[in-house]
Formats: C-alpha cells, sequence, structure tokens
C-alpha cells in the first residue's frame, strides 16, 4: 500500500556497450568492446578524477558509474544525506568476483579482491562517492523484479525512511552485464514518470 | 626503485599513477599516496611475489611500507640475509 506519491525522476541504463540517461542514448562504444574497456571508457567520459575506481570490482565499477550518470542531472542535494536509501538487486550477487577470488586463492589469495566477494559493496562505493548515509538493501532475484523492488523503495518513502531512492539491478557475470538505475523521490520534477512498476519495465526495456 | 614503483602501481591497480609521480620518501599513506589497509595487505603480498619475504612481525609493517625507500632498504636487508 502507497500512502504518498512518489516518482521517477532520472534514470539510467548500461548495457550492450551503450549508455542511456532519461530515455535518451548518451554515448556508446564499439559493439563487442571487453566489459573492462567499457567500464574504463565510461569513466574517462562521464567522471575522472576517482582513482579508488580502478580498485572495485566490476559489479561496483558498473553501479558505481550508472550512479554517476544518474546524477548527472538530477540534483539530490535538496535531500538529507541521511535520507538517501539505495535498493539494487540482482541475478548473480558478486560470484563474478567470487570466482575470480577463489582463483586467487590457490596461490596467495588477493586482499584487493575479498573485499568485493559482497554483492552490497557497490552499494558502499555509491555511498562513499555520494555520502549517502540513508538505508540499503541488495536483493538476488532470478531476473529483475520491478515490483519487488517498487515495494520496498514504497515502503522506505511512505515510513518517511528516506525522501529519496536509487534503486534498481546492476548485474555482472563474466561479460554479461546489466545496469539499471532509478532515481525516485516524492517530489515530482520535470520530465519525472509516476513510480510504477510498469513504468520501470518500460525503462528496463529501453533499447535502442 | 623504479621497478618497485612499478610493481606497486601494478599491485595496486594505480592506474592514474605513473612511477615518477611517487617520491622515494613520499608517505604511501594517508597525506601521502593515500594508500588504504587494504593497499597495506596488497604490499605484504607484493613482497611475498615478487621477492619472496615473508614479514614475521606484522608491527614492523608501518616502518616498513612508510615509503619506496623503506620499502626498498627493507627488501635490501632481506635479500642480504643469508638464506
Amino acid at each position: 500500500m502507497s500512502n504518498g506519491n512518489a516518482y521517477i525522476t532520472a534514470s539510467c541504463v548500461i548495457r550492450d556497450q551503450q549508455v542511456f540517461s532519461n530515455g535518451s542514448l548518451l554515448w556508446q562504444d564499439a559493439p563487442g568492446a571487453e566489459l573492462t574497456d567499457f567500464l574504463r571508457k565510461g569513466y574517462d567520459r562521464f567522471s575522472g578524477q576517482y582513482p579508488k575506481f580502478h580498485k572495485m570490482d566490476a559489479l561496483s565499477k558498473l553501479g558505481w558509474l550508472a550512479a554517476e550518470i544518474l546524477l548527472r542531472t538530477a540534483p539530490v542535494e535538496d535531500h538529507l544525506p541521511e535520507q538517501v536509501a539505495i535498493v539494487l538487486s540482482n541475478r548473480s550477487a558478486s560470484l563474478d568476483t567470487d570466482l575470480r577470488y577463489y582463483n586467487t586463492v590457490k596461490d596467495i589469495p588477493s586482499p584487493a579482491l575479498f573485499v568485493y566477494t559482497l554483492a552490497n559493496i557497490v552499494i558502499g562505493e555509491i555511498c562513499i562517492r555520494h555520502g549517502f548515509k540513508g538505508e540499503h538493501i541488495f536483493f538476488t532475484t532470478g531476473g529483475f523484479d520491478a515490483q519487488q523492488v517498487k515495494a520496498y523503495t514504497q515502503i522506505l518513502l511512505d515510513t518517511g525512511v528516506a525522501t529519496a531512492c536509487l534503486c534498481g539491478w546492476v548485474e555482472v557475470m563474466e561479460q554479461q552485464y546489466e545496469a539499471v538505475l532509478y532515481l525516485v523521490e516524492r517530489q515530482q520534477r520535470e520530465g519525472g514518470k509516476p513510480f510504477a512498476a510498469e513504468e520501470m519495465r518500460n525503462i528496463y526495456d529501453l533499447r535502442f | 626503485m623504479a621497478d618497485l614503483k612499478a610493481q606497486i602501481i601494478e599491485q595496486l591497480n594505480l592506474q592514474e599513477v605513473k612511477p615518477e609521480d611517487i617520491g622515494n620518501d613520499q608517505p604511501l599513506f594517508k597525506e601521502g599516496l593515500g594508500l588504504d589497509s587494504i593497499d597495506a595487505l596488497e604490499l605484504i603480498v607484493l613482497l611475498q611475489q615478487h621477492y619472496g619475504i615473508r614479514i614475521a612481525n606484522p608491527e614492523q609493517g608501518p616502518e616498513i611500507f612508510q615509503s619506496v625507500r623503506t620499502m626498498a632498504t627493507y627488501i635490501t636487508a632481506q635479500q642480504k640475509q643469508p638464506g
């Protein structure tokens, strides 16, 4: 049950070497570009000056980059850091990095990889970057479940725990990747869409 | 020390840092190169992988990893010790 309106005031979709911002194609890399190269180019293009990016695993880089692009056009300074929540989900949790870490165990286990063997580390990286201190949760589901993400986010908004929430899907497994992030706020902004599972799916299905 | 700087950059994935950016006596942590606790563990791995050196006493860490020069001095001293 929802006891108040909320709006998707910004979105970012990254898949197939393409980056969409608020429904428009923002940038695309050459088809077939390796994920690592694609993420580095995306970082150079949309951010830079954040050396810790290079230490992140692919899942954190992807989620971090999606948040970077999402928040370029969506000011969140209106919200208290304690009231910006993050609700993310994916299919493979941190398995891509778990396997990389496992491969180092037979030699010398890598501390740098070990710290990324939890899916929710990507949330921490986004929080550190933007100073968010609100509640957060990471779901692992078989596929993008707009209704579940919507329902949980709505509870955070309705109970006053959060006034804004970054939510969506951030998935990496080997060369397969997909990030779909939404900024949801109580306050309507120009171009904002009603916060509904159907709208979330429409944005998720966006392809060039 | 140039080789050691290159190894540090590779081990710690410091992709925006060049060897010449790291001063021989520049602090590696905090206000210097800005490394963190995970980087410290990676430096221990570096010594083990590249030089076969295991740090027996963890309390020596801050002294050994103060700068590239202190690391190089420690590596040289360890390599001179009879096997």
